[in-house]
């Protein structure tokens, strides 16, 4: 049991009202788990506050009853006697009257009114409640707060207890009335509006109460029509927006058609308003009270309906625009505003709805037929005036949407528009079953005109979006014979044909643009009906199909007419394959995918070949089956071009062959990932490839162009790796035969001989090339392992090893790029004996860094601050300047480099041991640099760009690389890698970088610093940026001595900006004001990169934001060093320039 | 300081759309020069808008919900200003909106504060008020010209 004094004194802390908001808080929780644990009953603590329920004192008896409402809010869940809920629910009642007290008393009512369980207020109670409410309460007289309580205690009462309160009829809508009346406040309207919509359905009955207040409750409720903000920026801070408030307001006009004899005369009112938003409300209500009144009162209003949103849509039109772009074929051809759209919507709606009514009203409209009429004046499209083209689409949508809307309606419209068109093209309809003799003569003579055309198309298209939108919509309709689909049926061969004819007679001049757009889409329409070939017939569709392949064969040079063609016939073929019609996909094979494939291999040099392609490409995305058949014809002509060029060398095969390849690897290979249902015409493919370089024993010399090469090697990287394991493997095997039988492989066929070879390459350093056919097997080969999945199984690992390292030795990047990704994928776990061939990590570590090699001493480290050792081996040693060329040295380090990169990514240790390698060739470089007297000038330029070499091996390691080594191609990756490698090499570089005494291999360190500050994520430098910004400025300056740094530079200067302009980096940023500001004031005139000089000044604009009295001092130097900015021969240096002055001229 | 407004009913005119330089006019030839020309020095007038814009709240406009810049004001147009980058030499004419305007001197102060910190110094800035639409033109003119280069660095 507690002890009563505990709880009177959080009761005291609470009612007294000089202690603080949390202490009352604090002491309401305090209370509140009392009762839920069972210390005090809810009786007993009524009796410990009795004294401040009660007395005279309005303020300590407001803050009593509040605490007692507050706590039962808290108590919503804790199970409570009935007697116990009705002695507090007529305490509660009684104070609603006291209204000094009134907060507490509201609380207390709307916690019992709102509790679900644990007993519940009885109606009588909640009667009494709402007596209680109206007769004291004057809620307009309320504050905010008091006001939003009373509106969400009447919301409560409706909603839990609408019988009992009903039975206060009368009264109660009067009430209720009187107290939303006048109510500004948004979060109270939302209430309010609920109220509205709640209180009529607590009087359902028609004749009821509500019937006679309905003109009274809607007075009230349309002076808030339409919502509208008076102070718009004040809406950002309220959490009501317009948008809640409007549909608040909604579903409170549409709560009952009573309303109906005034919201809809109001609604058509405000159509006619200028605000747009009035509009766009007006429209949206109009669509939602329809629903919801029901078509008989809708009925009454049609034809004011109708005139008003025919208005709405027509002023409105000037939005209309056909847009000729091949992306809208897919969609609607015209752009719609808002009004446009939400008119259009309410005009489906009441079409749905009201059939017969509206349809004929569309019909028999003078303004429509007007616009009908006159069409036919006119030729083409830039003859019409503008106001009339306006007009005519804005014809043309309503027209869709009315005839979209439903069958009865389709059947209706199109019927009498379809058939007025018809004739004004000159195809009479007539009646009976005879079928139309259709002259092609009289067509062509008769160019069909702008405007029949785009309502043609129209209609056809709301009628193809309403048969696709029903199953099969189709062929119900024809067994029923409907009219529309009758003349549909008879007339959709000489449409085709119009339509034809006017793509046949136009030309590439902008004035035929509109008409060539509306012949392709009508086309593809008709091509698209859905229900097999019961409305439009398979010969019209297929010569649809066989139109657009000519003008892909033939019409290259009407550049729009081509695009929109090739476009056409993807969204016919993403058509077919939607709709599973056999027939039609079959057809659409023969005549579209056939002839594109046979038009890439017959050697057809009428096309320009990039347009071949792009066809090719865009009409393989159409469907599965299609880019099957695609990418295996692709597949075929390019093996046969690679046979021509292996065997004759033939130039112009290699160029088309590139054109090929790349197609293949930029457009086709995406698409292809994203299914993974190629994976045997992949394989087939890279396995066509490594046949052909076996077959063919000797290339004709002078046929190697690196261009080739280059894409082959791309596309064969990207193929392998959108391999399965098991076709991996194949591939692999497959691979590896081949290379065996290079020159290289099969003279010296022995492990041993290889590592004799390796030994010797070291000796000699002879750095002599492979031949045409050797270059290209090791290329392909490098590029497959490059692809591999970790689980692949290479075989005779040792050998690829030594193999690569020959390779990468001899100054082939690719190679070392693909012994990077194989350590990166080598399983750490297996013994090696899995298969025969394996071998495990540490084996292959050995056979890298060459442990078997050369006798292994050990050589401290303690020079540069490193405790511990490591071997001076193989290729360390290389790297290390045993070798006594500088070229092959440089060689060892790129592909140190990768090797780390590849083990980086992992997370492996043994990097630890390359990158000492560097710091080491770093500062080794160095030390000699010192003895410049024995070397001669060559020497010393490339011990210079060996150094250079090691520094850069840091932005290997943490550059993200398109080429290899990435998710593409399935490199294992762990995660923040490169923020862990950041935090263990930046206190070594820092402490080399101190300690360094000599300029030369300083500046060095610094390089390699900036290359691992670019790579590492913003987020890890901003951390440090105070100890880096430093050091970040230093190397800043070292690289803007070299032209060839400057893109190094430009990536620094990056970062530096991004420490600048974000909030963690201040602290650093206010430190070295001065020092940043003085550095960048020297770069604001590099003369190499443009970009340099821009970021250097937007810099300079972010420092002007600093505290005023750390960068005043510095103003003066900062508007000098700008001005000469301001004359920059770069027009975006100028830009950034002004409002540089800008800012410091201010400060 | 003047009460009331001089023009309190301003005409307003719709912003003329801004021409958009369609493409970089050299490509990335590092060491190309782009002159300073019209269109650009129209970009950077958009700032001078921006920044004349305070004196709308000391005069001209009534409703601080609809910040008018001169631009809209017509009181500049871009066919008023007149560069010549071989010459070094830039000439803006503006138009006050009523006659009696006291505040085009200070309209062409601030416009050759703020052209004399976003151009190079060796242009000469020619700032005049369009002929006839001011009671004061010469006079006007002749203390916008007159002003040294001390003085308007201090201002």
């Amino acid at each position: 049991m507690a002890e009563p004094s505990q709880l009177t004194q959080h009761i005291e802390s609470f009612v007294d009202s000089s202690c603080s908001s949390t202490q009352q808080a604090a002491s309401l929780d305090a209370i509140v788990s009392f009762v839920k644990n069972d210390v005090v009953t809810i009786s007993s603590l009524v009796r410990e506050m009795e004294m401040y329920l009660t007395t005279t004192d309005s303020i300590i008896r407001a803050r009593g009853i509040l605490l007692l409402g507050e706590a039962l809010k808290c108590l919503s869940s804790k199970p409570l006697d009935a007697a116990t809920i009705h002695s507090l629910m007529s305490f509660f009642k009684e104070r609603l009257a006291d209204w000094r007290a009134l907060r507490g008393a509201l609380v207390g009512c709307l916690a019992l009114v709102k509790r679900k369980s644990g007993g519940m207020v009885t109606s009588s109670d909640a009667k009494g409640v709402a007596e209680s409410f109206l007769q004291n309460l004057q809620v307009q007289s309320l504050g905010q707060h008091d006001r939003k309580l009373c509106f969400e205690l009447m919301e409560c009462l409706l909603e839990y207890y609408p019988h009992a309160v009903a039975s206060l009829g009368d009264d109660l809508i009067y009430g209720i009335c009187e107290a939303i009346d006048g109510e500004k406040d948004p979060q109270c309207l939302m209430l309010a509006f609920h109220i509205m919509e709640v209180l009529v359905q607590v009087f359902p009955d028609p004749c009821g109460p509500i019937e006679s207040f309905a003109s009274d409750l809607f007075g009230i409720l349309s002076s808030y029509f339409p919502i509208h903000f008076t102070h718009p920026k004040a809406e950002e801070d309220v959490e009501v927006k317009r948008d809640d408030l409007s549909r608040a307001l909604m579903l409170a006009f549409s709560s009952t058609p009573l309303f109906e004899p005034s919201v809809i005369p109001l609604l058509l009112e405000k159509l006619s308003s200028s605000l747009s938003s009035a509009k766009v409300d007006s429209l949206k209500y109009l669509s939602y009270c329809t629903s919801k009144y029901g078509a008989e009162r809708i009925a009454k209003h049609a034809g004011v309906i109708w005139s008003s949103l025919k208005d709405a849509i027509f002023t409105s039109g000037q939005s209309f625009v056909l847009s000729l772009t091949p992306e809208s074929l897919g969609g609607l051809g015209c752009q719609e505003n808002e009004i446009a759209a939400e008119a259009l919507a309410l005009l489906e709606k009441v079409v749905i709805q009201n059939n017969d009514l509206f349809s004929s009203m569309i019909v028999g409209d003078e303004e429509i037929n007007m616009v009908l009429n006159s069409i036919t004046g006119c030729q083409s499209y830039n003859e019409i005036p503008l106001q009339s083209t306006q007009k005519l689409y804005s014809v043309g949508r309503i027209l869709y949407v009315s005839v979209k809307a439903s069958v009865a309606s389709c059947s209706r419209i199109f019927q009498y528009f379809f058939s007025c068109l018809m004739e004004s093209m000159g195809l009479p309809v007539v009646n009976g079953s005879g079928t139309c003799s259709f002259n092609d003569d009289c067509i062509i003579s008769k160019r069909p005109n702008h405007g029949s055309l785009y309502l043609c198309v129209e209609l056809l298209g709301a009628c193809r979006d309403l048969v696709i939108s029903s199953g099969d919509l189709a062929s119900q309709c024809v067994s029923a014979n409907e009219t529309w689909c009758c003349l549909l049926q008879r007339f959709s061969t000489s449409l085709s044909k119009i339509f034809t004819s006017t793509l046949a007679t136009s030309t590439d001049k902008p004035a035929h643009d509109a008409d060539v757009y509306l012949g392709v889409k009508g086309l593809q329409i008709l091509a698209t009906f859905p229900g097999g070939y019961l409305l439009v017939s398979k010969s019209t569709c297929e010569s649809i199909l066989m139109t657009f392949v000519s003008i892909i064969t033939v019409d290259f040079n009407k550049t729009l007419l081509w695009k929109l063609s090739v476009k056409a016939l993807v969204q016919i073929g993403l058509f077919i394959h939607g709709s599973n019609e056999s027939e039609k996909s079959m057809s659409y094979m023969d005549i579209v995918v056939q002839k594109i494939v046979s038009m890439i291999s017959s050697d057809n040099h009428d096309i320009p070949f990039q347009l071949q392609l792009e066809a090719v490409s865009d009409i393989g995305t159409s469907g599965l089956q299609y880019m099957l058949k695609i990418v295996t014809g692709l597949q075929e002509v390019i093996c046969a071009n690679l046979a021509e060029v292996y065997v004759q060398g033939n130039v112009k095969s290699a160029k088309v062959i590139i054109h090929l390849l790349e197609c293949y690897s930029n457009e086709l290979l995406p698409w292809i990932q994203k299914y993974e249902v190629f994976d045997e015409v992949l394989l087939q493919f890279v396995v066509s490839i490594w046949n052909q370089i076996e077959n063919c024993m000797a290339f004709p010399d002078g046929i190697f162009e690196k261009e080739l090469l280059d894409a082959t090697m791309k596309v064969m990287k990207l193929a392998v790796a959108s391999c399965s394991v098991e076709s991996q493997n194949i591939i692999i095997d497959k691979a590896y035969t081949v290379l065996s039988s290079s020159t290289f492989l099969s003279t010296k066929d022995s492990l041993s001989s290889l590592q004799a070879q390796l030994e010797e390459l070291e000796d000699t350093q002879e750095t002599d090339k492979f031949s045409s056919r050797d270059e290209w097997i090791h290329s392909l080969f490098t590029s497959v392992i490059i692809a591999l999945h970790p689980q692949t199984r290479i075989p005779n690992i040792r050998t690829v090893l030594h193999f690569l390292m020959i390779v990468f030795l001899k100054g082939y990047v690719t190679a070392a790029q693909a012994l990077g990704s194989l350590v990166n994928k080598l399983d750490l776990k297996t013994s090696g004996t899995e298969y025969s061939g394996g071998c495990t990590f540490e084996e292959a570590m050995d056979i890298i860094f060459g442990k078997n090699l050369g006798c292994s001493d050990h050589v401290p480290a303690g020079r540069s601050g490193i405790t511990g050792y490591w071997s001076e081996t193989g290729l360390t040693n290389l790297c290390l300047g045993a070798a006594n060329s500088g070229l092959l040295k440089i060689h060892s380090i790129v592909g140190l480099a990768w090797i780390g990169k590849g083990l980086l990514m992992r997370g492996h240790e043994k990097v630890k041991d390359i990158t000492i390698v560097f710091l080491e060739c770093l500062q080794s470089n160095g030390r000699m640099g010192a003895l410049p007297l024995e070397e001669n000038n060559c020497n010393w330029d490339m011990r210079l760009s060996a150094m250079k070499c090691a520094a850069d091996a840091f932005q290997v390691l943490m550059s993200d690389s398109e080429l290899c080594l990435n998710r593409k191609f399935h490199a294992i990756i762990r995660p923040l890698y490169k923020q862990r490698f950041f935090s263990t090499i930046m206190p070594i570089l820092q402490s080399l970088i101190i300690q360094s005494d000599s300029l030369l291999s300083r500046s060095m360190l610094y390089r390699a610093f900036a290359n691992v500050v670019i790579g590492t994520p913003l987020i890890v430098i901003l951390n440090d940026a105070k100890k880096l910004i430093p050091m970040v400025l230093d190397s800043l300056k070292l690289l803007s001595k070299d032209v060839l740094d400057k893109d190094i530079m430009y990536s620094l200067l990056l970062v530096l900006s991004g420490i600048l302009t974000d909030k963690n980096g201040q602290e650093g940023v206010i430190e070295n004001a001065h020092i940043i500001i003085n550095y960048l004031i020297g770069f604001v005139t590099y003369p190499h990169k443009m970009l340099v000089r821009e970021t250097t000044i937007q810099c300079l604009v972010a420092m002007s934001e600093l505290p005023h009295t750390r960068i005043y001092p510095m103003r003066i130097q900062v508007l000098q060093a700008v001005s000469k900015a301001l004359d920059d021969p770069k027009r975006a240096v100028r830009q950034e320039a002004v409002r540089c002055r800008q800012a410091w001229s201010v400060i | 300081m003047v009460s009331g407004l001089i023009n309190a009913n301003p005409v307003i005119y719709e912003k003329k759309e801004r021409r958009v330089r369609s493409a970089p006019s050299v490509g990335d030839d590092e060491h190309a020069v782009e002159p300073i020309d019209q269109l650009e020095f129209e970009a950077r007038f958009v700032r001078v808008f921006i920044f004349l814009t305070f004196l709308n709240h000391i005069r001209d406009i009534k409703d601080p919900e609809h910040p008018y810049s001169l631009e809209e004001l017509k009181v500049i147009t871009e066919d008023a200003i007149e560069v010549d980058d071989n010459h070094s030499y830039v000439r803006v004419t503006f138009t006050p909106t009523v006659e009696h305007c006291s505040m085009a001197t200070v309209i062409g102060l601030c416009l050759r504060v703020k052209l004399m910190r976003s151009l190079p110094q060796r242009y000469k800035v020619d700032i005049r008020v369009a002929p006839g639409t001011h009671a004061t033109e010469s006079a006007g003119n002749h203390s916008i010209l007159g002003w040294r280069e001390s003085d308007v660095g201090c201002f």
